[in-house]
């Protein structure tokens, strides 16, 4: 990514969990290989998190994505060790996370990483009003203070005039919304998700998917956000990281998971995704021909094929696909026909 | 193919029931051949008994020299009865104006206007029968215990909640303090703190304590483990996650807490008069020795009342809307009473007027008598029968084994339910109730205690029955079974003392009304908790309701049925021994002279170990049955 580890907003490296009363001993041995049924036969461990490395660049948004129990959400309480790892560096602004005091921890905690839960773990006892200046509380800030800031985020993420409600009397998607100011109250650097629209409706959930994409864009967090839902992931991620049994299988764009799954896993998994709404006309442009006419319209290489049809339907010249000002190739309508149609066919030959 | 293979085999092996049959005649041949030996008939001289009772005199005498009393626990003596001279003087120093009002004005804030009612109806009640002095003794007493099993029990039930290894060390102990019946570390406690009111206070806590410490633990342990991570991922310290996450999130089922603890403290300082604590419970020992329901009665009345009033208020505090602050508007209104009662102390006597109370002792009496001599023909004919029927031959039977095979049977039905580490335990149990000298009251008791428990059980389950199949029965009864849950255990010997007088039979029906509520509620929980998928997949297959009921519902809630029955033989002992008051003899009647007689200390004493072991058990021989994979099941693997 070109990007060394040092500008990044959080390296982890060769991060390990086991779960189980001798974990050390398998870390240490050759055990760990294991794949995990074997693994838990054979020791009674469980092996979470399995040597997983990525870096997330500031202000990115990183989704780490795979099916329940694949150990991502083990993965995002790791990170400022809500679950203690078991080998591993985490370095979050710079800090080494895994070398902190509790007390350092602490602070980590309250003013650089804020989380956001799947079920939201919200106090029923307290108004969204002291929900949300929850941290700001819990770090010493005086009543007025935080009233005034928790205010000011109510109203960014939509929730003005519900201060003074309690959260059993909010529908789901608003108590999420909560979750989130909470979170955002105390001004992190960072923002851990954890699946958090996954126990809302679906149209809700694209509400909030939407939400999320504005406060991304107003407040420029870094957000590592977990899910178990593929479009969720394809629509909201910068990078997708894909977990399999506590291992990353990939760490790509949604267009390089699309286009160049690394495994048969990841295949199968992005087997359902609509490719041209996907994949740009850098995955499909050729070298013209010779002879071929080169008056056609131009079109710059990250524009999704999708969106490619209907220049091409416009000119019977094939498109010059041009990136960073050079020609980088060409798109005629042959192959776009070409292209849709290899995801097309099997509906094609029902009809 | 595989059918004749599996049936061939289990040609081959002897039925399931073969072994237990078959053990089951070799004792009882056993019994013909040995009948009559080895037995161990009771002596009231036994040496076992004279050491205890020098043991006390040692005791007595030593009291202020020897280090551990004159240091340690006579300092808890003193401390617990300071605190009760405190409490009681502040009481009294109320009179019954202040002591109305104030009650009046906290069940306001508790519950609002309608309880408050209750407490100020509750509190007046005690002057109309009469016992005014010695219900505020009382209330003096259970304010005390209940003060000092909340400090212990709650900081313990907190750390219990949060830390599953301090609960685990926890729970055993708790389990021991819970199936000691209430009558047996009387007298131990005796032995260490004297008699009197600290005495009573510390054997109320034992018996107050456990609920507290369970259900605070369980309010802390059920607090969501979200909001939990929620505080800790924002950076909360472990004492603010305390403070504002687990307190606040436990607190209405804390209030549950000490309701029970009041409940229990309140049901216990009764039975505590027998080592000389104050209150109402003077009456009601000296109503159930004398076998006069007049004596009783009122002071059984104020107790009640005095436990309808702190539950009302109590539980006005676990419904309440969480949400909901106190208004301005409830302390003004409750704030009121509580300065007109304050303001009437110096107008109105202290004492009230014995011009406003009613005096009922010969009515009742007479009552109780008439009921004695026109009912006796049913009485008698219900006592006589369960007498010939089940308990004399039971008696007879277990009086006359040989030792040795009472112990080795109570093994092997313990092996066979309950697995050999709780049999082991049970024999143990046994063995040293045989080496304390109290044998054959020993079986005497639990002779008592078996037939009222088949009567318990065989009621409960038809009653849990009938309300787990019909909501309108369930709403019926629902209400009946939380008084009867509400009312201190022996309030239950006061109708059994009219019917029946002293007899072992009145024990019998007393344990069987205290026991028989949780056995329903237990039975019918247990067949609602059935899942509704599983009931109605069964019926979607043709099932009649009897079907339905023995097929699916019962098999599928014998877990709550076996614990149904688990409880019920622990409430029944505790009960039967409370019965030796009232004419059930054998154990609870030595606990009861070892009170009254000074040279009868050492065998009350013993009674009252030998209650806990039997106690214990009772415990252990039905206790695994709910844990344990069913036979058929270990057939399988």
């Amino acid at each position: 990514m070109g990007d060394s580890p040092d500008s990044a907003a959080i390296t982890v490296e060769g991060l390990w969990k086991i779960f189980g009363p001798r974990a050390h001993e398998v870390l240490d041995g050759d055990d760990r290989h294991l794949d995990p049924v074997a693994l838990r036969e054979k020791t009674g461990c469980t092996a979470a998190v399995r040597d997983v490395s990525f870096a997330v660049r500031p202000g990115e948004v990183f989704v780490v994505m795979g099916l329940s129990g694949s150990g991502k959400s083990t993965l995002v309480r790791c990170l400022t060790r809500l679950v203690e790892p078991s080998a591993g560096t985490i370095t979050i602004g710079g800090e080494d996370v895994r070398a902190a005091s509790p007390a350092r921890l602490r602070e980590i905690r309250r003013h650089r990483v804020s989380m956001v839960f799947q079920h939201f773990g919200l106090l029923p006892h307290r108004r969204v009003i002291d929900n949300v200046a929850y941290g700001l509380e819990i770090q010493g800030a005086a009543r007025a203070e935080r009233h005034a800031r928790a205010a000011e985020i109510l109203s960014l993420v939509g929730l003005d005039g519900h201060a003074d409600a309690y959260p059993d009397q909010l529908s789901g998607g608003m108590q999420q919304r909560v979750g989130l100011a909470r979170a955002l109250a105390v001004d992190p650097q960072v923002m851990l998700l954890d699946e958090p629209f996954s126990a809302l409706d679906p149209l809700i959930r694209r509400d909030m998917q939407a939400e999320v994409v504005r406060l991304h864009r107003e407040v420029g967090k870094t957000m590592v956000f977990i899910t178990h839902d593929l479009s969720e992931a394809l629509k909201l991620g910068e990078r997708i990281a894909i977990m399999r049994a506590g291992a990353i299988v990939q760490v790509g764009t949604a267009e390089e998971l699309v286009g160049a799954p690394a495994d048969d896993y990841v295949a199968d998994f992005v087997r359902d995704v609509p490719r041209a709404n996907v994949l740009t006309l850098r995955w499909i442009c050729r070298d013209p021909e010779p002879g071929e006419p080169l008056d056609g319209p131009e079109l710059p290489a990250g524009t999704r094929v999708a969106d490619a049809v209907g220049v091409a339907s416009a000119s019977s010249r094939p498109i010059k696909v041009v990136a960073g000002g050079e020609l980088a190739g060409v798109v005629d309508r042959v192959d776009l026909l070409a292209f849709l149609a290899g995801q097309d066919t099997p509906a094609r030959a029902k009809a | 193919m595989s059918s004749t293979a599996v049936s061939a085999a289990a040609g081959l092996r002897l039925p399931r029931w073969a072994v237990p049959a078959g053990a089951a005649v070799v004792i009882a041949a056993a019994y013909v051949v040995f009948r009559g030996t080895a037995t161990l008939p009771h002596d009231d001289e036994a040496p076992q008994f004279l050491a205890v009772t020098e043991l006390r005199e040692w005791i007595d005498d030593h009291r202020n020299d020897n280090p551990l009393f004159l240091y340690f626990l006579n300092y808890i003596r003193l401390f617990v009865g300071a605190l009760y001279t405190f409490f009681q003087g502040v009481l009294h120093a109320l009179g019954w104006p202040g002591i109305t009002g104030v009650m009046g004005a906290l069940a306001w804030l508790a519950g609002g206007r309608r309880i408050a009612l209750v407490a100020v109806a509750g509190v007046s009640t005690f002057g109309v029968l009469g016992l005014w002095e010695s219900s505020v003794d009382t209330l003096a007493l259970v304010g005390v215990a209940v003060l000092l099993s909340l400090a212990i029990g709650i900081p313990v039930g907190v750390w219990a909640g949060l830390s599953a290894r301090v609960r685990r060390a926890v729970t055993p102990v708790l389990d021991v303090m819970q199936i000691m019946p209430t009558f047996a570390y009387l007298a131990p406690l005796a032995l260490f703190f004297h008699i009197g009111a600290p005495a009573g206070a510390i054997a109320t806590m034992i018996y107050a304590i456990p609920p507290a410490i369970r259900i605070t633990a369980l309010a802390v342990s059920e607090v969501s483990p979200t909001a939990v991570e929620a505080s800790v991922s924002l950076g909360a310290t472990r004492r603010q996650t305390l403070v504002k996450v687990y307190l606040p999130l436990a607190r209405s089922t804390m209030a549950l807490a000490v309701n029970q603890t009041i409940m229990m403290a309140l049901s216990m300082v009764v039975i505590a008069n027998l080592i000389s604590a104050p209150g109402l419970g003077g009456d009601i020992i000296r109503g159930l020795s004398r076998a006069q329901v007049g004596i009783m009665l009122p002071a059984g009345v104020a107790v009640v009342v005095m436990a309808v009033v702190l539950d009302r208020m109590t539980m006005a505090l676990v419904d309440r809307d969480p949400h909901a602050r106190l208004r301005r508007l409830d302390l003004v209104a409750a704030g009121v009473p509580a300065a007109a009662g304050v303001a009437l102390i110096p107008v109105l006597p202290q004492v009230w007027p014995e011009s406003l109370t009613i005096d009922m002792v010969a009515e009742v009496n007479a009552a109780v008598a008439w009921a004695e001599t026109n009912w006796y023909a049913v009485t008698t004919f219900v006592k006589d029968a369960t007498s010939y029927a089940l308990l004399n031959p039971l008696e007879s039977l277990l009086t006359s084994a040989p030792w040795w095979l009472v112990a080795l049977t109570v093994l092997l039905v313990a092996w066979r339910v309950s697995g050999l580490r709780r049999a082991l335990t049970a024999l143990a149990c046994l063995l040293a109730i045989a080496l304390l000298g109290v044998w054959e009251h020993t079986m005497q008791t639990m002779t008592t205690v078996a037939v009222a428990v088949l009567v318990a059980l065989v009621i409960g389950l038809a009653l849990g029955v009938a309300a787990a199949r019909s909501p309108r029965f369930s709403a019926v009864q629902r209400p009946l079974l939380d008084a009867a849950q509400t009312m201190p255990a022996f309030v239950y010997l006061l109708p059994a003392l009219a019917l029946f007088g002293t007899t072992r039979f009145t024990a019998i029906f007393a344990s069987v009304v205290y026991a028989v509520p949780p056995v329903v509620r237990l039975v019918e929980d247990g067949i609602r908790a059935v899942p509704a998928p599983v009931v109605e997949a069964a019926v979607s297959a043709g099932s009649t309701p009897g079907q339905l009921l023995w097929k699916v519902q019962l098999p599928m809630a014998r877990p709550a049925i076996l614990l149904a029955a688990n409880q019920g033989i622990v409430m029944t002992l505790a009960m039967v021994v409370i019965g030796g008051l009232v004419g059930a003899g054998a154990l609870g009647y030595d606990v009861v002279s070892g009170f009254s007689q000074r040279t009868d200390f050492g065998m009350g004493f013993v009674a009252g170990v030998a209650t806990v072991l039997l106690g214990v058990m009772l415990d252990r021989i039905t206790q695994g049955a709910d844990r344990r994979p069913s036979p058929r099941k270990r057939k399988v693997t």
